[in-house]
């Protein structure tokens, strides 16, 4: 099912190109001026523009929120908070979703071609940051005409989004949902990112960055890259359940041998071999390396309170209780810092098991939270209510 | 914790407290629960509300009516707060149960012009004649754990209160006697005879000059 009933809607997404007038500066100090944005709407625009959501994806998610992947088929991967009458009310908000830069997915990224060359730009792409993400975010905003955005949300790398959001463009952001994610990458998970990076740049395939243009492709060592990840976003429990020590189907005893005798194992390596189907190597070291640079608090003086200095926005922070990855005090110290400032903040710690993917899934103390957070801040910004359109 | 007594009617305490409440007044309530106090004075004063609650279902509740609480403790999540954030800081049924009720406390009026505090009264005659008579931890209507299950850490007679006040420098502007179901017994709320008869005490504090 498609998100919207709208006759408009466009399951393949969108794209415009940014930057020719004004270059796009990346904290690099590159510029861009040919800024392709890969995007997808759901919803309308009200009259005075005051209902646009803006959804941020995580590492390796896309604009394809409450649509089905291009690639895979599988629905849209947040099509259970997405759609008329859901919690991101398509019949009521205008919801945006863009695909990252860097990403592969349609924006401009390592995968595409760099139009000064002819050729993919592979590893001569500038190495860009979350901030650089929200400025070509900022851009595509700008382009509907949108002074301020209802409501930022996004979780992962998509929730550094968020509060690098409401660090950049204060006054653009009426409310503001990080969820499951930190105002840092921490050492672990910056670790964790190498592991993955290491294993692409090992992969003989990868050639120096250059695969596209020298017909390889680097899948053994982006899958394992994945493989390491993929275990980061679940939990011990989590796993215990689904998979205990149980061998594969077909087996009752083991193989004495390195095939996959248990299940966990033969999970892993079938998320590592579809992941490559859908995403491209190159881009992966690039999104890891923006999220590993993420310091929100360095960026602002040392103290992240001062990132929020003034903030009128209206925050709704969320973790999960088996989350390790970003483990809920580094919620809380979003919070505190916050607190400091005075804002206008709820958290909530979601008791759950399934370890950082929970953000993703169904669960649903965490949808009734986040459903009466929107209506509360619907409620302030004079947003009609369920029900109640004019 | 159920604080309505139906119909949008506050208990009796709460109802209390929020009377003492400016209206369009910025409100923090330490240990909010499901944000019954907060959306009551939300509704009917206009306050610009905040709360701290400890458990995810209170949290959860409140913040699906839309108000904006954060879970955490009194203990650990005052001190972010800047100097003189709030007009009122209420703190009700809960000062017992602090881990440092001397640094919540001071906390409370660091942050807040004024801080309300109610608490369970370990002065009442019911508390002592049950340690004095017969010989065990007392446990009355409002005191109802069993010493060894008990979240209350940090019991206080109404003077062991008073007194502390004194130490720190906070004024005491209102001192309420208040018996089991929370109604107001006709004598000071901060004199010996409250000391021995309320079961709760409800005082609005400030910083003394």
């Amino acid at each position: 099912m498609s998100a919207a009933h709208d006759p408009d809607h466009n399951p393949a997404g969108l794209t415009v190109e940014l930057g020719r007038d004004i270059p796009i500066r990346l904290d690099c100090g590159v510029e861009m001026d040919r800024v392709v944005v890969a995007y997808q709407t759901y919803g309308r625009l009200n009259a005075d523009k005051s209902n646009a959501i803006l959804i941020c994806h995580a590492l390796t998610g896309d604009h394809y929120v409450a649509d089905p992947h291009p690639l895979t088929g599988k629905p849209g991967w947040w099509i259970d908070l997405v759609g008329p009458g859901k919690l991101l009310d398509t019949d009521r908000y205008f919801l945006i979703c863009s695909n990252v830069l860097g990403g592969c997915m349609g924006t401009t990224g390592p995968k595409e071609v760099n139009p000064a060359t002819g050729k993919p730009w592979g590893q001569s792409f500038p190495v860009i940051t979350i901030g650089d993400m929200v400025q070509v975010q900022a851009r595509l905003v700008d382009s509907f005409g949108i002074d301020q955005l209802f409501c930022v949300i996004g979780g992962s790398m998509g929730g550094m989004q968020v509060l690098e959001w409401c660090a950049s463009f204060p006054e653009r952001v009426f409310s503001a949902v990080p969820i499951a994610t930190a105002a840092r990458h921490s050492a672990q998970n910056i670790a964790f990112h190498e592991v993955g990076r290491q294993a692409i740049i090992a992969d003989p395939d990868w050639r120096g960055g250059d695969y596209l243009e020298q017909g390889t492709y680097p899948k053994r060592g982006l899958a394992v890259a994945r493989m390491a990840a993929h275990i980061t976003y679940l939990s011990e429990a989590a796993l215990h359940r689904k998979f205990g020590r149980n061998l594969q189907g077909d087996r009752d005893a083991f193989s004495y041998g390195f095939g996959a005798d248990f299940q966990v194992e033969s999970y892993l390596r079938h998320q590592g071999s579809t992941f490559v189907d859908r995403f491209d190597a190159n881009s992966y070291l690039y999104i890891t390396r923006a999220m590993d640079y993420f310091d929100l608090a360095a960026e602002h003086g040392g103290v992240l309170a001062n990132a929020f200095k003034g903030t009128k926005t209206r925050f709704c922070v969320a973790s999960f209780s088996s989350d390790w990855l970003f483990p809920t005090w580094e919620s809380r110290e979003v919070v505190h810092a916050l607190n400091a400032v005075a804002a206008n903040v709820s958290f909530v710690e979601i008791q759950s098991d399934k370890g950082h993917d929970a953000f993703l899934l169904d669960e649903p103390e965490f949808h009734a939270t986040l459903g009466g957070f929107i209506e509360g801040a619907a409620r302030h910004r004079g947003l009609t209510a369920k029900g109640g359109r004019p | 914790m159920m604080m309505t007594l139906g119909n949008g009617s506050l208990r009796v305490d709460l109802k209390l407290i929020a009377d003492m409440v400016e209206p369009g007044s910025r409100v923090l309530d330490v240990g909010c629960g499901d944000g019954t106090l907060l959306s009551w004075l939300g509704d009917k004063k206009q306050v610009d509300g905040r709360g701290i609650e400890l458990s995810m279902a209170g949290v959860s509740a409140a913040v699906a009516q839309g108000l904006s609480v954060i879970q955490g403790d009194a203990d650990t999540d005052l001190k972010d707060y800047p100097q003189g954030a709030f007009d009122t800081v209420i703190l009700s049924q809960t000062l017992q149960a602090t881990r440092a009720p001397k640094d919540v406390l001071s906390n409370m009026l660091r942050i807040g012009r004024r801080a309300i505090v109610s608490f369970p009264n370990f002065g009442q005659w019911r508390v002592r004649a049950g340690l004095a008579l017969g010989g065990r931890m007392p446990v009355t209507d409002t005191l109802t754990y069993e010493w060894y299950d008990t979240p209350n850490i940090h019991f206080c007679t109404i003077r062991d209160f008073t007194e502390l006040c004194r130490a720190l420098n906070i004024r005491i502007d209102t001192a309420i006697a208040l018996d089991r179901d929370g109604a107001v017994l006709p004598m000071s709320g901060a004199g010996w005879l409250a000391n021995l008869v309320a079961a709760q005490g409800l005082f609005v504090l400030s910083l003394g000059d």
